[in-house]
This record gives structure tokens, C-alpha cells and sequence, in this order.
């Protein structure tokens, strides 16, 4: 069978002006125990790029900066 | 990826999983004998990975001089497991505990103390007081993560491993790991493996659909016991199911130990006790399911009784520790423990000896029944044995595992297996299209939660049976796109080795015991005479899911009869109406 997209809401947001993965950080993607982050190659900023949160925090709480916010998955508000 | 690199690296002790046990399994091996080349293998990340990545909020089997006795735990324990216990292996957790304390207290990890520096210890548990706070427990991993460095453990972050390699002998000879981001194998030969993957917690589907949304860590999905059981180890009282009292929908624990010494209990929708104790056993889920049933669920965390002062230290503990995302939750559901009680769920289901007892058979040295083979924490089969069991087993174990490394030589595994199980894990990645990893697993989870949870009935779990072995044809058109898929497309694959053995275990125990955690409608007496026994489950020599009896070793603390029944009333008396 053909595999299609599907449009997810993120759970995990950046804030772009305040992440630095520019500069080489990597610290949040590091961290997540499911991998579900990565670092947008064009934009050079980190973001949620699989629909797979535990929203456990870790990449919130290791941010040098305060840029990662972790949210409840829609479907568990 | 036909030309998919292997990298061959050799070890004294291979440690897999670096949670909790793991690496404490690792640190003891390297005190006991600091020129052994220990490797520790993640999934994730040693520094974030694990049931306890944010921390933990406090200890629930502490054994503390002054509070009680290796002997009274052991008592306790075999009672809230209906006997079925392997007493010897829940003494040396027993007396291991207090020292493990005292090592974590040394390394930097914050127990609750009162005024004169002793334990402030808590009474949660049925008969004894076992569980400890933690309130700033925030900062075990970094903890450990300090120590794997001090002592120089190899850490190599990223693999999952996928199967445990064999001599010809049956000895263990090391395991196959594959890069998450790379897919790229690595093979690390061992004289010694300790397995330290934590429980099977992506097994049922959590009630709000969201596959992550599970109660453990979800990267805890069970790789330990798929390989312990393709490896030939035997797997214990895999029908003695985790299931959890939850916060609804959130599924975190809402959380009766840390609130129930404060005045929080559990509580019906008139607001009355219905459980005389909070303490997790099948038992106690057994009366939470009936309240749930009945006209006055849903079930709630009570704690809109209690003083301001009171609520504001249970939030400080709630909120910045193990699961601090159960404010954020509350918050936006608008919940105030102040205000109104927090509604509570039953839990999907899944393997975990942490809580219940299902688990790879180890005895009281942590070995499996495979030579230089270790099991610890979660996912070996010492009951109710929750993080600082896995610290005292994952220290076991690694003391063990270096005095057997001294004795033995590596070992040669045969390649011919090595060939097919790279073809194994890389076979989703030759497909251009095909079924995805998230919906065969969404699936498989779906099927268990249709036809295994309890009550259990035969004719459902056979039904799942047909059903899994369906999706287990449909694994010829699995496909992976990319690393990230392939991690997930072998993770389905443990969660379906998983479901098949939660079904064919659940079917061979014909009796109900464990309160809820095995109650089977058409067998619903529990059965002593032909049950009171463990159960193993294990791949035979041709390749099927057996089964076996074990008997329960003679009790090293003797429980009478009367003692055994305490767990069984723990409905609260309601007073009968007058006449």
C-alpha cells in the first residue's frame, strides 16, 4: 500500500529567537528518551519533528536558554 | 542499505539499558573490579533515558532500620503477591536497601530528614512503613551520569539493542545493537550481559488513544523481555500484569504515596474511603475496578479537605519531580487540588515487576537461567520492586557479573545468526511502501487491549491470539522510511513478542489470583493446589512459546495462614444498616 502524510499538532514548541541551535547546540534533541526532535536543516532551529511526546521534559528543562516549552498532546487535555 | 556498516567491539560486561539499574549495575562492576571494560548501551541517552529521567519523588520500599526489618519486608511482600514470591531474592533486595540508601545519601541524591537528620520516613503499605520522600529528588541522573564518568563506563548512546548473541555452549556471548539515527549495527562481545531495559509499558493503548501517552517512559517497550525470551531465558508470572491506578487521561500516578501521608486517599464520587489502603497491589486495583463499575465511580484523589500550607508542599513535590508535567496538565484542565478532587482511571496494561511481578526469571545473584545472562530492575522478576530495587538488583548483578568475568573467556556467536538477524532488522527498510510502524503498532495495542485486559476470557484472548498472529504475517509489508521509522518498526515487533506472551501466559495460569492483576471470568477461584506456583514462559527447542510450573522455593521467613489473607480485605466496612 502507498504511505500518505498526515497533518499533527506539535506538542513541543521553540521559540525560534531564543534557540541557539545555530550556534551548534544540540542539548534538546540530545536528551529526548524518544527522539523526537531534530534540527531544521534550512532554518537552522530545533523543532518537534515526530508526533511521539512522553511530555516528560527533560528538553525544557536542559535548554541553555528557555526556548523549549513542552505542552500537553491535544488528545490528553 | 545492503552494505550497512557492523562495527565488532569487545567488552568484559555489557550493560543494556541505561535507566536506573543499568547503570548501577555498571558502577558496582567497576568498583568491584576497576579494570574490567564495562559498556553501557542506551537508546536514548544515559543522561535523560529511563523511567526516572526527571528524578523521583521519593523511595516506596525503603527497608530503614528503626522503621522495620529485612524480614517484616519479605513478609509483606509475599503476602501482597499471594505467596507467590521467590523469598531469597526479595531478602537480598531487602537487605540491600538500607546501604544502597546510604550510597545514593553519599553520591548526592536528597532524602527527606527531619530535624535531627534521620529518614522522615511514611507509612503507605498495608502492614509496615516503607516509603521515603524525596522531595528535591530531582537530580538522580545527574547523579549517576557523574559516577558512569568518574569510574570510566563506556557509554555508547543512540543503540537499541535488538538480540542477545550465544556460544555454541549456551553461555551468553554478547549482543547486536543498532544505531537509531544511523541504522548503522554495532556488535559488542561480552563474557557478561545485564539486561536493564525496563517494563513492557507500550503494551495496551492508554484510553486516550495517544500511543505515547503511556503510564512508563514509552521508550520502555518491553526490548529486554523480546530478548530474553528469543535468547531461551525464562519469563516469570508474565500474567501478573501491570495495571495502575492513574490520573485520567494525563496517566501519570495521581499520586497516593505522596499525598496519602499528607491526609490525601482515594475516594468515591460521594467523596468517601472505599480502599483501606493505597498501597499498589492486584488486590487494592481489584476494589478500584468494582468502585469504577459501580454507581459511584469514577474514583478521585481527595485532597480539597486538607490546609493550604499542606497542598502547597504536595504541589512543590508533585510538580518539579519524576512526572512534572502533572501540573501543566491540571492546569489547563483547570484542576485544583484545593478545589476539587483529581479524577483517577485504571491504567493500560503492560509487564513490570517494578509494580506487580512479571518479569525475567532471576534469582537472588540477579542471573537469569542463562550462563553470564543478569536481568535487574524493572523488567527481572523481583516483585513490587520499584526504583531502588533496581539500584540494589543493578548493583547485584554487577558485583556478580564481575567476579564470573573472571573465570570465563569471551565467546564465539554464530555468524549465521548474526547474517539473519541484520536481515531481520533491516528488512522494513528494503520496502518503498507497505503498512507503518505507528499503525501496526497501533493495532497490535489496540487487539490488547480488546482481548487481554481483565476480566480476562478465554475465548477473547484465544481470539487475540488469531488476531496477533494476522499481524505478525502482515510484518512482510512493514515499512521504514528512515532510522527514526526502523526504531519504531523493531519496537512494534517487541510489543507484538510482548502481547503474544501476555495472551499464551494468561491462558496457561487457569485460576484467578493477584486481585485484578489475573482475574480470568471462567476461572475465577483461586486455585492453590495446582497454581501456587510460578509460571515460566520460554521459546523451547523448536522454536515455540512454552510452558512450565516452578515451584516456590521454601520461604526463608515463615507467614501463617492468617497473615497471608491481610491484602485481601482491603475494602473498607461499611457499618450494615440498622434494622
Amino acid at each position: 500500500m502507498p504511505i500518505i502524510t498526515q497533518a499533527k499538532s506539535a506538542a513541543v514548541v521553540i521559540d525560534d529567537a531564543l534557540c541557539i541551535a545555530e550556534k551548534g547546540c544540540t542539548v534538546c534533541v540530545d536528551v529526548c528518551p524518544l527522539d523526537i526532535l531534530a534540527i531544521d536543516e534550512g532554518r537552522k532551529k530545533a523543532f518537534m519533528k515526530y508526533d511521539e511526546c512522553w511530555y516528560c521534559m527533560p528538553c525544557e528543562a536542559d535548554c541553555p536558554t528557555g526556548a523549549v516549552k513542552v505542552n500537553i498532546p491535544y488528545l490528553l487535555r | 542499505m545492503t552494505d550497512t556498516k557492523t562495527e565488532i567491539i569487545e567488552a568484559d560486561i555489557l550493560v543494556i539499558g541505561g535507566g536506573t539499574g543499568g547503570p548501577m549495575a555498571a558502577i558496582k562492576a567497576k568498583e568491584a573490579n576497576p579494570g574490567l571494560k564495562v559498556v553501557l548501551m542506551e537508546k536514548a541517552n544515559v543522561k535523560r533515558s529511563g523511567a526516572i529521567s526527571m528524578g523521583m519523588d521519593g523511595l516506596n520500599n525503603a527497608v530503614v532500620p528503626g522503621y522495620a526489618t529485612p524480614e517484616q519486608y519479605v513478609k509483606e511482600i509475599t503476602v501482597a503477591n499471594d505467596g507467590i514470591v521467590n523469598q531469597k531474592a526479595v531478602m537480598a533486595y531487602a537487605t540491600g536497601s538500607f546501604p544502597m540508601i546510604q550510597y545514593l545519601d553519599k553520591l548526592g541524591v536528597k532524602f527527606e530528614k527531619d530535624g535531627s537528620g534521620e529518614y522522615n520516613m511514611r507509612k503507605v503499605h498495608h502492614m509496615g512503613t516503607y516509603v521515603l520522600p524525596m522531595p528535591e529528588g530531582h537530580n538522580v541522573k545527574k547523579v549517576l551520569y557523574r559516577q558512569l564518568r568518574r569510574l570510566q563506563v563506556a557509554v555508547t548512546n543512540r543503540y537499541m539493542a535488538t538480540r542477545l548473541l550465544k556460544a555454541p555452549d549456551g553461555r551468553i556471548a554478547g549482543a547486536v545493537g543498532v544505531n537509531t539515527r544511523t541504522s548503522e549495527f554495532l556488535v559488542v562481545k561480552a563474557k557478561a550481559v545485564v539486561l536493564a531495559c525496563g517494563a513492557a509499558g507500550r503494551l495496551g493503548l492508554p484510553a486516550s488513544g495517544y500511543m505515547f501517552g503511556t503510564y512508563e517512559n514509552a521508550a520502555n517497550c518491553g526490548d529486554g523481555y523480546a530478548m530474553a525470551y528469543h535468547a531461551g531465558a525464562q519469563l516469570a508470572n508474565l500474567e501478573c500484569y501491570q495495571i495502575n491506578p492513574l490520573i485520567k487521561d494525563y496517566n501519570g500516578p495521581s499520586c497516593a504515596y505522596v499525598t496519602g501521608p499528607f491526609g490525601g486517599y482515594t475516594a468515591n464520587n460521594k467523596g468517601d474511603r472505599f480502599i483501606e489502603c493505597d498501597y499498589w497491589s492486584g488486590q487494592m486495583m481489584l476494589e478500584f475496578w468494582r468502585e469504577l463499575q459501580s454507581g459511584n465511580g469514577p474514583v478521585y484523589l481527595k485532597m480539597d479537605h486538607l490546609a493550604e500550607e499542606t497542598i502547597s508542599e504536595i504541589e512543590t513535590i508533585l510538580h518539579t519531580n519524576e512526572r512534572p508535567s502533572r501540573g501543566r496538565f491540571h492546569e489547563r484542565r483547570g484542576n485544583d487540588y484545593r478545589k476539587r478532587p483529581v479524577e483517577m482511571h485504571i491504567s493500560e496494561i503492560g509487564f513490570c515487576s517494578g509494580h506487580s511481578a512479571s518479569g525475567v526469571w532471576v534469582d537472588e545473584n540477579a542471573r537469569t537461567t542463562i550462563p553470564g545472562l543478569y536481568a535487574v530492575g524493572d523488567m527481572a522478576s523481583v516483585p513490587h520492586n520499584y526504583m531502588l530495587g533496581a539500584f540494589v538488583n543493578g548493583g547485584i548483578a554487577g558485583r556478580d557479573a564481575a567476579e564470573y568475568c573472571a573465570n570465563v573467556q569471551l565467546a564465539d556467536y554464530d555468524e549465521g545468526y548474526l547474517a539473519a538477524e541484520r536481515e531481520r532488522v533491516l528488512a522494513p527498510t528494503r520496502r518503498e511502501d507497505g503498512l507503518t510502524p505507528h499503525e501496526m503498532e497501533f493495532k497490535t495495542r489496540r487487539l490488547v487491549n480488546d482481548y487481554l485486559e481483565p476480566p480476562k476470557v478465554t475465548a477473547k484472548m484465544e481470539i487475540a491470539q488469531r488476531r496477533f498472529a494476522e499481524i505478525r504475517d502482515d510484518l512482510s509489508e512493514l515499512c521504514a522510511r528512515d532510522p527514526h521509522e526502523l526504531l519504531r518498526a523493531l519496537e512494534m515487533q517487541t510489543i507484538l513478542d510482548c502481547a503474544d506472551m501476555a495472551a499464551a501466559a494468561s491462558l496457561y495460569r487457569t485460576e484467578s489470583r493477584w486481585g485484578f492483576y489475573h482475574l480470568r471470568v471462567d476461572h475465577p477461584e483461586t486455585n492453590d493446589e495446582e497454581w501456587f506456583c510460578h509460571t515460566v514462559l520460554y521459546k523451547d527447542d523448536a522454536g515455540r512459546m512454552a510452558h512450565a510450573k516452578r515451584e516456590v522455593d521454601p520461604y526463608v521467613v515463615a507467614v501463617e495462614a492468617d497473615e497471608m489473607a491481610a491484602y485481601h480485605q482491603l475494602r473498607v466496612k461499611t457499618p450494615a444498616a440498622a434494622e
